[in-house]
């Protein structure tokens, strides 16, 4: 039996029945990533096995993507600057796992700092897509989801600020969510965009998603954002039916850019939830057109402060100028930073320093924000109206290596259709609902309000399980 | 040109507060500790950590409002100021831009002969920096974190200061008001309390503003006037001269006795504000701030006030009683118990000032109940012990809690005041020293003083000297 | 395209903002797609927000404090592991001129 090939609650059932350990849990895994990684390149640092980890009941072992900090484990979000970097604390999610006896596999590739939609802006270059080599993983989270698509973890984390969860799970055929803001602490989670980011599951099904962030979310007082609101058992929502209930389609999501097999079979998608119950409604996200501009106003701005603490002063790198006379520290500073940083790193640092300038904050920074208040609106009416807004997760599918590095303005609309939940600040999750015809896999997006997950788990279960998509496996040998 | 000019002032004080712990982090807020020692992930500004307000250094805030008068803004929300340097872990300083918790208040300053009002343009709560040591051997800069995330209330005036001393006085009664609060030990040496200074000149009847230069690196009240006066000099000089001032950052050098413009070109920071994402918004219900109203202490100048017009003490003495509040309560206490208040304040500010001064020790340092103290100065006041006997029984009293009448008991100090006793010795003193009487009956009084030390002697100083002095003048000039 | 958004000098000011030491030919680059990208965030003058409040907090939370505690800090040693460079048990940079 290819226990790589299971999900986490198959493998806990082979665990309850003794089937199975956790020793041969670890080790099938081990050699699935010694077989495979080096084809995916899901990881970037595999940690040894720890013998004396912590037992608990979920010992199903996890990849975590390079932007969560692991107490004495290099942590570097993939970027130069970072190099070399222990964090000496962990994150919470990872004190939770922990005590629920889940190990830890290794870090997993990303865009540097989380600023992509592709994983080739990492440092130590892509990761390539399990379903077609030639192509991406998707970013930022890029890693994890080629990490669980490839069957080299049982499970990941990843973080979403404007999509990097959900968009990478669509474009590896897996599951990702990014959960409410404030359901999961981010303290931990290297910042990208401090209002934006939360740190979310990666699965091969929506019932592990449902048991991962049930592990992961709940209030933390080393959080200030994090909201002190009662974690569900996320897995009772998934026997209820979609009888009744009502999902929106926003008729502002059909864009030129979308390519026509996504738009089929998100249609088919919808015809499935008919077939179960649910009554599909046209609704209006009016504010759609602006979430692009808004987002990269905003979260460039955040980003641009978050990093200014790499200055090769602490830690990390430092960059020293070969130069005649004596260096100064901000000769430092400046050297530091043109050798740490890559080109969408400095881009976007460049970007958020403009808008927050002198002179231009008004007309960037604070109208964004303002914009955001819009946007976030036109989700509380839609779901006056509706249950659930359903979209595809990407326009397109996993698009070709190097095919939108030259033009990052190209590469930022592809978030189009997730960053407005980051913005609203609610949960949405990305499940598998097809294959283009170069056997791409298509992701579907079921966005609901805040700490509504069940709603979200409840939908994208009953689809799941009537489409069957996600037993589908990457044809890796 | 010769107008009169006139000098514009304005100070910025960074006051440290004495919370337990930091104000985003659980670390000890402590000085003098060996570098690094009172530092965590949070105050480090390692990746992925963040701030948690603590409440107490809210309360502080508002309670500096308060007790400089300021409207308290009952929505408090937190800033990135954005900037680099070393000592600056997260390459931004949370602090408060556009909503400062306290603006629009004032505080009366007693300057020369008059009470000047001046107005505090706002204040706010923030985070403290690091420190850097310039290491010029090894050519090199060392960092310690233990002071980064200290909590600071930052208090701005607006220019309503006309000279140096006034500035100097502001100082004075702003570390004394916030003393009184007990929010922070308000100590330069230390660096509990900064001050920087701007300063201008301007023809006087002019309101236009001149040009402004900012003095750093005072560490002293004295420090702040003589920089001030020195800026004050140059401003003048250079107005007179016709020479135009450059608006800049000076340092002063305490030294040189000068100050130095900065040798980089500082171009005006754009610190590019905006809201902080990792800090929520706080709501201050106006019943919080109103029971915070009420533990508030009477302010120094009032007391001030009080003390003279209730107790009749000189502007000397309440001068100086007021300068610890506790102190002052304790003169009060006394003053409830025994009407003599003058004698009372000679007291503190005599014998105790002294023994707090030999102990190195503040009032609150001291165990001295007030019924005890009164009771030592009436037993004084009707010659139970003498003056001297007195300011030892004092530091016994310091020394073991016990009470007056214990110790005087103990110690057998009671002095011989019985006129019997008293004519007896003298008697004997003045038949002895015949020669010194027919001295005195000649005119010269002074050498009374022999025979009354003689009379000290045979009693072992035990004898009421002023008893002796009266009974012996009687015994040989009226006699 | 019509006035430029961005001039060469601009971006020297905001590199040096942001302590970066850009390439010219980084520069050159920067220049030309933070103008296509300011272009394209300009759509936002497009809309009414003069009766919008800016959103800085999506969650709606307020009054988060912690009580005024000490927690255990790090020890000297354990802080200064992460250091680049250190010396006499403090964080080591190369000299900042006053």
């Amino acid at each position: 039996m290819d226990l790589y090939k299971l999900t986490a609650h198959e493998l806990l059932d082979l665990l309850k029945e003794k089937k199975t350990s956790a020793d041969q849990i670890a080790q099938s895994y081990a050699q699935r990533i010694g077989k495979v990684d080096p084809q995916v390149k899901a990881y970037v640092r595999v940690r040894p096995r720890d013998d004396k980890a912590a037992s608990g009941p979920f010992p199903l072992p996890i990849a975590i993507k390079d932007n969560i900090c692991i107490r004495d484990n290099e942590t570097t979000c993939c970027s130069k600057i970072l190099a070399g970097f222990k964090p000496p604390y962990n994150a919470t999610v990872i004190d939770r796992l922990s005590r629920a006896g889940v190990p830890v596999l290794g870090n997993t590739n990303m865009d540097e700092f989380a600023f992509g939609s592709s994983t080739e802006n990492s440092c130590f270059g892509p990761s390539r897509n399990p379903w077609n080599k030639e192509c991406v993983v998707g970013g930022s989270s890029g890693g994890s989801a080629a990490a669980v698509a490839a069957d080299e973890a049982v499970w990941a984390l990843g973080s979403d600020t404007g999509g990097s969860i959900r968009q990478p799970a669509s474009f590896c055929g897996v599951v990702g969510v990014k959960p409410t803001y404030g359901r999961v602490s981010r303290y931990g989670l290297i910042a990208f965009a401090s209002s934006l980011d939360q740190i979310g599951p990666i699965t091969k099904d929506v019932t592990d998603a449902a048991i991962l962030l049930g592990l992961i979310a709940g209030y933390d007082d080393r959080d200030s954002t994090s909201v002190d609101h009662p974690v569900p058992d996320y897995t009772q929502a998934l026997g209820k039916d979609v009888k009744g209930l009502t999902v929106g389609v926003p008729k502002e999501f059909f864009i030129d850019g979308l390519d026509p097999e996504v738009k089929a079979a998100m249609d088919e998608a919808l015809n499935v939830l008919k077939k179960k119950g649910a009554i599909v409604k046209n609704i209006s996200l009016p504010h759609s057109d602006y979430a692009v501009a808004t987002y990269y106003i905003l979260a460039t701005a955040e980003a641009s402060s978050n990093l200014a603490r790499y200055d090769g002063v602490r830690y990390g790198l430092r960059q020293i100028p070969a130069k005649a006379n004596r260096t100064s520290i901000i000769d430092m500073f400046e050297e530091t930073r043109r050798v740490g940083f890559g080109a969408e790193a400095k881009r976007r640092i460049m970007l958020g320093t403009y808008c927050l300038s002198a002179g231009y904050y008004d007309a960037y920074y604070l109208r964004a924000q303002k914009v955001r208040t819009l946007i976030k609106q036109d989700f509380e009416k839609a779901f006056k109206e509706c249950d659930a807004v359903i979209t595809p997760t990407s326009p397109t599918t996993a698009f070709k290596a190097g095919e939108k590095t030259s033009d990052p303005l190209a590469m930022y609309l592809s978030d189009v259709y997730t960053i407005s939940m980051n913005m609203a600040g609610i949960p949405a999750i990305s499940i598998p609902c097809g294959f283009s015809k170069a056997k791409l896999p298509i992701g579907l997006q079921i966005i609901t309000k805040a700490f509504d997950e069940e709603m979200m788990f409840r939908i994208a279960f009953n689809y799941e399980q009537a489409a069957g998509w996600h037993k589908e496996k990457a044809p890796l040998t | 040109m010769n107008q009169k000019l006139e000098t514009v002032i304005g100070l910025e004080v960074h006051l440290q507060f004495n919370t337990r712990s930091k104000i985003f982090c659980g670390c000890a807020n402590d000085f003098g500790k060996d570098p690094n020692t009172l530092t965590c992930p949070v105050c480090l500004g390692l990746p992925g950590t963040l701030p948690v307000l603590n409440e107490e250094a809210l309360y502080d805030a508002i309670k500096v409002a308060l007790a400089l008068n300021c409207q308290v803004n009952t929505f408090i929300k937190f800033d990135r100021k954005n900037y680099y340097y070393p000592d600056l872990p997260k390459g931004y300083q949370i602090s408060q831009y556009d909503c400062p918790i306290a603006k629009d208040g004032h505080l009366l300053v007693p300057t020369g002969k008059e009470t000047k009002r001046i107005r505090i343009h706002r204040a706010h709560l923030e985070e403290d920096a690091g420190k850097l040591i310039h290491d010029p051997n090894s050519k090199c800069t060392l960092a310690d974190y233990n002071r980064t995330g200290t909590p600071l209330m930052e208090i701005v005036t607006e220019p309503d200061i006309r000279s140096p001393q006034e500035a100097y006085d502001y100082l004075r009664i702003l570390k004394l008001t916030l003393q009184y609060l007990q929010v922070s030990d308000c100590d330069m040496e230390k660096g509990s309390l900064r001050c920087d200074a701007n300063i201008s000149v301007r023809p006087r009847g002019e309101t236009k503003l001149g040009t402004k230069t900012e003095i750093k690196n005072m560490n002293s009240f004295k420090a702040v006037k003589a920089g001030l006066e020195y800026e004050q000099q140059r401003h003048t000089k250079m107005w007179q001269a016709g020479e135009k001032i450059v608006q800049e950052t000076r340092l002063w050098n305490e030294d040189k006795g000068i100050t130095l413009g900065m040798r980089s070109k500082e171009e005006a920071h754009d610190y590019r504000y905006f809201p902080e994402p990792d800090l929520v918004p706080c709501i201050v219900e106006n019943k919080t701030i109103e029971d915070i109203r009420k533990t508030l202490p009477e302010p120094p100048l009032e007391k001030f006030n009080r003390l003279i017009k209730d107790h009749a003490l000189t502007e000397y003495d309440a001068q100086i009683i007021v300068q610890d509040v506790a102190l002052a309560d304790f003169f009060e206490q006394c003053a409830s118990r025994y009407d003599q208040t003058k004698k009372i304040s000679n007291w503190i500010i005599g014998p105790l000032q002294q023994e707090m001064n030999s102990r190195k020790a503040s009032f609150t340092g001291l165990q001295l109940e007030p019924e005890n103290f009164v009771s030592l100065i009436l037993q004084v006041e009707d010659g139970t012990i003498s003056n001297l006997a007195g300011k030892d029984v004092l530091a016994m009293m310091l020394d073991t809690g016990k009470r007056p009448e214990e110790i005087i008991r103990d110690k057998g100090l009671a002095q011989v005041s019985d006129d019997d006793t008293l004519i007896k010795v003298i008697d004997e003193i003045i038949s002895a020293n015949a020669d010194v009487i027919s001295q005195i009956k000649e005119g010269k009084e002074s050498a009374m003083g022999f025979l009354i030390g003689q009379a000290m002697r045979k009693t072992q100083g035990k004898a009421n000297p002023k008893k002796v002095g009266e009974l012996m003048k009687r015994r040989i000039l009226h006699e | 395209m019509g006035k430029h958004l961005i001039t060469p000098k601009d971006v020297e000011t905001i590199a040096h903002l942001a302590r970066i030491n850009l390439t010219e030919k980084e520069g050159e680059t920067l220049t030309h797609d933070l103008e296509n990208i300011l272009h394209y965030v300009a759509k936002l003058e497009q809309l009414d927000v003069s009766r919008t409040d800016p959103t800085t907090h999506v969650a709606p939370l307020k009054n988060v404090f912690r009580k005024d505690e000490v927690r255990p800090s790090l020890s000297q040693s354990e802080a200064l592991k992460v250091a680049v460079s250190q010396q006499n048990g403090s964080f080591k940079v190369p000299q900042v001129i006053e």
